[in-house]
């Protein structure tokens, strides 16, 4: 084959691609509750990154002469029981929120995609082996494994996104065999085996890299419940520890003093309450434009 | 079908001995030494070690987890830190009050769920569809512990209709203990007005349970109902007359649930969860009011006591929904069931 043959072939591809992805980008942006749920994403995402020029105060300083008081002009949110403003709290608790999150799926899918991909590509005792601890890791209540877990690392916040990360890689585990075994019988596989591709090349090029779409359709499914996680294992105790500005133990404190200064409790909660929703509608978006096969 | 049941046991039985595993290994291999956390900071030298003797702490790994494994067989959990009391005892007291709010949360569920999902699906495309997506995409972000502390402050602070908490009021009499389930136990006892205080306290906590679980329970059932409202099946029997409410009801729903059945199943293990959570923003005395107290002092004993009971609670739940699926759905036969489970 000639030099000129593979660069057309290589054009015609990328151009295919190219349609492909903008027929996916229509398909998102057509839905308005993805629509709704990128923007809503988007601005959070914004949130964490630009939280020290968007917070009007220091989330951290203490304000004795300023406590509980209610929302106004000074203070939007109102302040806590240190004085300390809830708008910028709320704001910085976007980064641990988003951060954590992002830690808790980065890990569970890199642990979870490496033994799904040795379980679905190599098969036999491996796979049998695996697959078993997968389960068994599957047979708890996840939330109740993750306290037990947290508390026994002791309460911090990466201690709480470890023992999460701990009880989600099952899932990723499953899927990526699921997808492995499948694609193992397909035509371009065997073409490779056959080329004499070893089997870690296999796994890793050809199988894996077909893996990618499915795999990152359930992350964006999952930043929403990996945010929620989180903040409840902080609402108990578990997680950050006051006075960090996380959502979840600013809740916690709130209730302290909830039914007299309702909006200790009230906006922290709603940021989980949106930021969760905004992730959930993105991630629904995204699947029903990736894979519409598994569309419902 | 005995032989299938056979399996699903025998294999239950390999889980709850991984579980076992993953426990021992959470209390025993901790960082730190848990000796010193027993015997306390300001403990000798000579102390710890004593208390590492005591509970055999000092033995070898594979040793200690024959003994907890045999005490767990005799239903020893070990000893609360916090109450000063078994483990086991403690749950035993404390289990009731959170099977009351798990049962009450899933009869929510199935009451609500099953037929809002129907209603959504019988209405595709229209604005109550829409309502109800939007809804169900709100009851599954919600935080239930924020959801719960909303509730407390529309309900008891703004329109003071219900409780802030706990099982009872103040004046209220706990009833005679039959089954610890104080809605049944004061009906048993005859005290209607302590039957309805107990009823008033169980709204606003089972409501926050159940909203998440709702909300996928309605989504299942709109999305199984939906796939049925365009089967072959249905339309012949639309064809062949049948009135709409026989076609919903015996060829729609009926159908329906079998899928829907199994989500909710699932759902058990979120409920359980979350009763973590509802418990300690509505001071429900459960186990996951003890747990959380129990985390307040590092009580691992009774943590690890309170993970086991949920864990165990929830294969069983498992086991059941499975057995219920292959008994409601006449596709399954047990051969398949057996190789699907394999």
């Amino acid at each position: 084959m000639s030099e000129g043959a593979t660069t057309t072939v290589d054009d015609s591809v990328a151009a295919g691609r190219r349609r492909q992805m903008r027929r996916q980008l229509r398909r998102l942006f057509g839905n308005p509750l993805s629509a709704i749920g990128l923007a809503l994403s988007g601005l959070f995402v914004l949130m964490a990154l630009a939280a020290p020029l968007l917070a009007p105060h220091d989330p951290l300083a203490m304000d004795p002469s300023n406590r509980l008081a209610a929302p106004s002009a000074l203070h939007w949110f109102g302040t806590d029981d240190g004085g300390r403003d809830i708008l910028a709290r709320v704001v910085y608790g976007t980064r641990s929120s988003l951060l954590t999150a992002l830690g808790i799926l980065s890990l569970a899918s890199v642990i979870g995609t490496s033994i799904g991909l040795a379980a679905g590509s190599f098969g036999g005792w491996v796979d049998e082996t695996l697959m078993r601890i997968t389960d068994m890791f599957l047979a708890f209540p996840a939330l109740v494994l993750a306290m037990g877990l947290a508390a026994a690392l002791g309460p911090s916040l990466f201690n709480a996104m470890l023992a999460t990360a701990v009880v989600w890689w099952p899932w990723y585990a499953r899927l990526v065999r699921g997808q492995a075994l499948h694609l193992k019988n397909e035509a371009f596989v065997e073409a490779a085996r056959v080329a004499g591709a070893s089997g870690l090349r296999i796994a890793v090029r050809h199988i894996l890299r077909n893996c990618l779409t499915p795999i990152i359709v359930q992350m964006s499914l999952d930043i929403g419940y990996a945010i929620l996680t989180l903040s409840s294992l902080s609402f108990i105790g578990l997680g950050a520890q006051a006075p960090t500005p996380e959502w979840g133990s600013m809740v916690s404190i709130g209730r302290d003093y909830f039914l007299d200064q309702w909006w200790i409790v009230t906006f922290p909660g709603l940021a989980i309450f949106l930021s969760v929703m905004a992730f959930n509608l993105l991630g629904d978006g995204l699947q029903e434009a990736l894979s519409p096969r598994l569309r419902r | 079908m005995a032989r299938y049941i056979l399996r699903r046991l025998l294999l239950m039985v390999i889980v709850l001995l991984g579980m076992s595993v993953i426990t021992f290994a959470l209390t025993h291999l901790v960082p730190g030494n848990p000796a010193r956390l027993l015997a306390g900071q300001h403990a000798t030298q000579e102390q710890v070690a004593a208390v590492a003797k005591l509970y055999g702490l000092d033995r070898p790994v594979v040793e200690q987890y024959v003994i907890y494994v045999g005490g767990l067989f005799r239903g020893d959990l070990g000893m609360s830190l916090t109450t000063r009391r078994p483990v086991a005892a403690d749950l035993r007291q404390y289990l009731p009050a959170t099977i009351e709010l798990t049962t009450a949360a899933i009869l929510l569920v199935i009451g609500l769920g099953l037929p809002t999902g129907m209603l959504a699906a019988i209405r595709r495309g229209r604005p109550l569809d829409h309502l109800i997506r939007v809804s169900t995409v709100a009851g599954v972000s919600m935080p239930i512990f924020w959801f719960g502390i909303v509730l407390q402050i529309v309900f008891y602070r703004n329109l003071q209709l219900l409780p802030i908490g706990g099982r009872l009021g103040i004046i209220d009499i706990e009833p005679p203990r039959v089954t610890g389930a104080y809605v049944i136990d004061t009906l048993l006892a005859g005290d209607f007005g302590t039957f309805l205080s107990a009823l008033a306290h169980l709204i606003l906590p089972a409501a926050t349970l159940a909203a998440g679980s709702v909300a996928v329970v309605t989504r299942m059932m709109r999305a199984s109902a939906i796939e049925l409202l365009d089967a072959d099946h249905v339309r012949q029997a639309r064809a062949k007359g049948l009135t709409e409410p026989i076609v919903l009801g015996r060829h729609v729903f009926r159908n329906a649930l079998i899928p829907t059945t199994t989500v909710i199943g699932l759902q058990v293990g979120t409920l359980l969860a979350g009763n973590v959570l509802t418990e300690v923003v509505f001071n429900w005395p459960g186990i996951g009011l003890y747990a959380v107290n129990a985390i307040r002092y590092l009580d691992y004993a009774a943590i690890m006591g309170v993970t086991l009971t949920v864990s165990v609670i929830y294969v069983f739940v498992n086991l059941l929904v499975d057995i219920a699926y292959v008994l409601l759905d006449p596709r399954i036969s047990y051969a398949s069931a057996r190789s699907a489970g394999g």
